[in-house]
């Protein structure tokens, strides 16, 4: 019964979702849009089982004094003042517990949850990914050493699409006579990236959604069940 | 007021982003600060994200409004709270149920995108006329795309050992690949690079004024 019922419950519900894409009539299509707000619902609250686990592990961490446990409790204080101030006063146009706070609106210029927002994360994740700059370029160089003839495609047409979007590369090619101006870099990038690249990405597109409609069948029809857990 | 709180911010903000810069000196306590704040802060804004974006819309403001019309939305919420059993050793098979109807659904709607934009799509998208323009560069491409993704699904194709002459349009697939990757990398180091710029660029403009 632990098992047996959710298989069947996946069952239902994929084989709803499939039939009402080929029949979209009542009942067909009232009862896939209800199944789809229940779905929202209960994506919902696995992403609130995502973060109190991510919550269990940094108290687990605090609570034995591990290693380093200063900088878990950082985190730990970091998400209460994110959701206290964003269950208080709200975010954007949504009223909080104590209404839109325009008290603490005219103090701070906006909610404090978009303070916190515009001034605490939205640096962090910019600079965390434009760190990324830096070690991409170690990357490249190890990516780009010439050892085979595909290394030797690779960085050919990583080269010529980053000049070809760079001014500097325009500059590079510009005296090209506009009859041979396939060979001018921006021209050269923008034919790698509709031909080339599109032939590849279409390639890997089509090989992925093969494997994902084989998968998504196995989940409906029960015979991939290791979402499941072990048997307890 | 709000002024200097938009001072203060900004000083937040150069504070946040020379901690996670100093990693590229070495691993030390101000990035380890700013890493983990920067976990916690997007777990909570994720959290405040759902509640405001899903959970109250869908439910709660829902059954708020008008509780005895929308009695069927206990059977969601109630396999949403099944759901948190996950976190209790004890209850947690609990959970399968919801996530049963979580998998099943979200399966069938991958199966019927994947099937429908990536797989109909792109096929038809290239069976085209490779000779329909007069444009020799735009023929010279047609060709490339149908060669190239049949080709790439070739080099794909695991079920057969690719020996002999089976092995050439597999190894025209890949050519497109490495192109295409290369290409990628282009796009990545550009995105990652135009990133930095803002950074910079908030640092000498919004927090120094030495640009305007």
């Amino acid at each position: 019964m632990k098992r047996n019922i959710p298989l069947i419950l996946a069952f239902l519900a994929g084989l709803l979702m499939i039939v009402s894409e080929f029949i979209p009539h009542r009942p067909f299509s009232n009862m896939v849009e209800t199944l789809e707000e229940w779905f929202m619902i209960i994506a919902g609250f696995s992403i609130v089982l995502g973060l109190a686990s991510l919550l269990q592990m940094n108290y687990q961490k605090i609570s034995t004094k591990a290693e380093n446990w200063g900088y878990h409790l950082a985190c730990v204080i970091a998400f209460a003042v994110m959701v206290i101030i964003g269950a208080l006063w709200g975010m954007e146009d949504q009223p909080g517990l104590l209404g839109q706070g325009e008290k603490i609106i005219s103090w701070l210029g906006k909610k404090p949850f978009d303070y916190t927002y515009d001034n605490a994360l939205v640096p962090l994740s910019a600079t965390m990914f434009s760190l990324l700059a830096f070690f991409i370029a170690s990357a490249a160089y190890r990516a780009f050493i010439i050892r085979t003839f595909e290394s030797n495609l690779l960085m050919i047409s990583a080269v010529i699409v980053i000049l070809g979007r760079t001014g500097f590369g325009t500059m590079l090619t510009s005296w090209i006579p506009e009859n041979y101006r396939f060979w001018q870099l921006p021209v050269l990038a923008d034919f790698i990236m509709q031909y080339p690249n599109t032939a590849a990405q279409r390639a890997i597109l089509i090989s992925a959604s093969l494997g994902i409609i084989g998968s998504s069948l196995r989940i409906i029809l029960g015979i991939e069940r290791s979402y499941l857990g072990g048997d307890k | 007021m709000p002024d200097i709180m938009n001072t203060v911010g900004i000083w937040l903000g150069a504070f946040f982003t020379f901690a996670i810069f100093s990693f590229l000196y070495k691993d030390n306590p101000f990035y380890k600060l700013a890493e983990q704040i920067f976990v916690g802060l997007s777990a909570g804004y994720g959290l405040i994200y759902i509640i405001y974006a899903a959970l109250m819309p869908n439910l709660f403001t829902k059954l708020a409004t008008d509780f005895g019309g929308n009695l069927i939305l206990l059977i969601p919420f109630a396999l949403g709270i099944m759901m948190i059993t996950r976190m209790v050793p004890k209850i947690q098979w609990l959970s399968r149920y919801p996530l049963s109807i979580v998998i099943g659904t979200s399966a069938a709607i991958s199966l019927l995108r994947f099937l429908k934009s990536d797989l109909i799509a792109q096929v038809a998208a290239t069976m085209i006329n490779p000779f329909a323009t007069k444009v020799p560069s735009e023929i010279v491409g047609n060709l490339m795309l149908i060669i190239g993704t049949i080709c790439g699904v070739y080099f794909f194709y695991f079920s057969k050992k690719q020996e002999g002459i089976a092995k050439i349009p597999s190894k025209i697939g890949v050519y497109f690949l490495m192109v295409s990757f290369g290409a990628t990398f282009g796009y990545t180091v550009m995105a990652r690079i135009s990133l930095l710029i803002g950074r910079l660029e908030f640092l000498l403009k919004d927090w120094l004024h030495i640009i305007k």
